[in-house]
């Protein structure tokens, strides 16, 4: 059964044609050559199909490519335009993120990290916001620590086992873009 | 995967209508469960009914602090709303205590109390299991119990429910709204899940075609001092071995009242009234707590299996309930 479905992928309009079977991680790998989204266990286990949906970080191997008629994609590949067109960034500048993630060498392999970049973009977004985390104490707002990134961070898995550089990014990265208001602890 | 038809209606009426018609329609919320399920073979529907923007996603005050959660409000902005913060601690730890970030914002208030339980042979189509097809034996007796029941289980299904956010709404006294083809009704939520018995594989009482669309929240001034704690076998993104929802109401030292649920132990979020019989006017002292938890866990039945059996839940779970109402107990005093 084939649905008609307009999406923005990376800032452009998409048009196209999907069997209601297709994920959004397959219609961006094998239908629109957005390949910075992976596929690592395609079960929402390792998060390293994480994009960003309506400025939500998601699970594309877990969202039928149907439902997201009208909906507004970033990949990895499309972070730094997508903070350009917000006045954040200059044109050609790479996204804080990922300039934390190569500063650190938050990285071996590298198969993980295009999911790891955008849940951490789109982690710092829900920080900013004053969410909790299952290691946030009280009401009070929490500091950025190697707990509460662990945390939050938890849903993205590195096979490599790069985490201890991939935290000190996060937090790098959180200290760049002068979020969040209530500060960093990079040592933490 | 099988090919299936896609719908989005227009509103909750329409949604509900076309899954009654038919019986191989299912609902779409988050999809978290059931789009890996489309993957497994775990389901096989012939049409599937999206809900996407069709449910109310906004937290609703009601009176006297009560609130009605919308069916479409996502697990991580339910986790961060301040009411709920202030006013049901339990709820927000156990919706943090689940899944990931990526997950949480995917997942509605409706969708997970009827996320599917994550029993590996339900979940393996090449192996027998009464949940997935009835009648076709259990291979979780005697095979792998680590995550399995010890209460209320059956000859039929040892599964558990894992859901972490179901363990705080079953202590809460939640009201789950639901919408029928034939109108509206209200069911209390620790009515909702039903235990497996000879039928295994309904996992609620909800007919095919009822849509959650709201749970309500009664106040509950108790509820302000309560806590989630779960055990699992990673720090974070794991299910529950076992779990504990508590809320305790403690004046110079006596338990006036207490709201306890067990998670990771059941085929339904174990709501423990005869630890609640234990613990209402008892001392608050560690020895009650380890006797409400042995009222509670007197019908426990471990499974025997290939790694053991999974018998270390009970001492586990009585361990898990002393520290959460301990902890409770000393904030109660600050």
């Amino acid at each position: 059964m084939d649905a008609d479905i307009t999406l923005r992928v990376d800032g452009a309009p998409r048009r196209l044609t999907v069997d209601t079977r297709t994920t959004l991680l397959d219609a961006l790998r094998e239908r629109l050559g957005a390949t910075s989204p992976k596929k690592g266990c395609d079960h929402g286990q390792c998060g390293a199909c994480t994009v960003l949906s309506g400025g939500q970080r998601v699970l594309s191997c877990l969202t039928l490519a149907v439902t997201q008629d009208g909906a507004e994609v970033v990949t990895a590949d499309g972070l730094p335009a997508a903070a350009a067109a917000d006045g954040r960034l200059a044109d050609g500048d790479l996204h804080p993120v990922q300039r934390a993630f190569i500063d650190c060498d938050a990285f071996q392999c590298g198969y993980c990290t295009p999911g790891q970049v955008v849940s951490a973009v789109g982690m710092l977004d829900e920080f900013a916001r004053g969410w909790p985390s299952a290691v946030t104490r009280g009401t009070a707002e929490p500091r950025l620590g190697r707990a509460e990134v662990a945390e939050r961070m938890s849903g993205n898995l590195c096979r490599c086992g790069a985490y201890a550089t991939i935290v000190p990014a996060v937090q790098q990265a959180a200290a760049a873009t002068g979020r969040p208001a209530a500060g960093v602890e990079v040592a933490g | 995967m099988r090919p299936f038809d896609y719908r989005s209606p227009a509103d909750a009426a329409t949604a509900v209508r076309s899954v009654a018609a038919d019986p191989t329609a299912v609902f779409l919320g988050g999809g978290t469960n059931l789009v890996d399920h489309l993957k497994l073979g775990v389901v096989e529907p012939g049409l599937v009914v999206g809900l996407a923007g069709l449910l109310p996603a906004e937290v609703q005050e009601l009176d006297g602090g009560a609130l009605r959660i919308g069916a479409g409000v996502s697990n991580s902005e339910l986790a961060a709303d301040p009411r709920v913060r202030e006013r049901f601690p339990v709820l927000s730890q156990a919706l943090l205590s689940g899944a990931s970030g990526q997950l949480r914002n995917m997942a509605t208030t409706g969708g997970n109390p009827l996320q599917r339980t994550r029993c590996v042979y339900f979940q393996d189509v090449t192996t027998p299991c009464n949940k997935r097809t009835p009648g076709s034996g259990c291979s979780a007796i005697g095979g792998w119990t680590r995550n399995h029941a010890i209460l209320g289980a059956s000859e039929q299904c040892v599964a558990v429910h894992p859901s972490d956010m179901a363990v705080a709404l079953a202590a809460l006294d939640a009201r789950v709204r639901v919408l029928g083809p034939d109108g509206e009704r209200t069911i209390p939520f620790v009515g909702l899940h039903r235990l497996p018995g000879d039928a295994p594989q309904r996992d609620t009482v909800l007919e095919h075609g009822e849509l959650i669309t709201a749970i309500d929240l009664p106040a509950d001034p108790i509820a302000r001092r309560s806590a989630y704690r779960k055990v699992r076998d990673r720090a974070s993104y794991a299910f529950a071995l076992v779990s504990v929802a508590a809320a305790v109401d403690i004046e110079d030292g006596v338990i006036m009242d207490a709201r306890i649920a067990f998670g990771g132990v059941a085929h339904a979020p174990w709501r423990a009234y005869r630890a609640e019989e234990v613990l209402r006017g008892a001392a608050a002292a560690d020895g009650t707590y380890r006797a409400a938890a042995d009222a509670e866990l007197a019908a426990a039945r471990p499974v025997e299996g290939l790694d053991g059996g999974n018998a270390f839940k009970i001492p586990l779970l009585r361990r898990t309930l002393t520290a959460t109402l301990r902890d409770l107990a000393r904030e109660e005093s600050r």
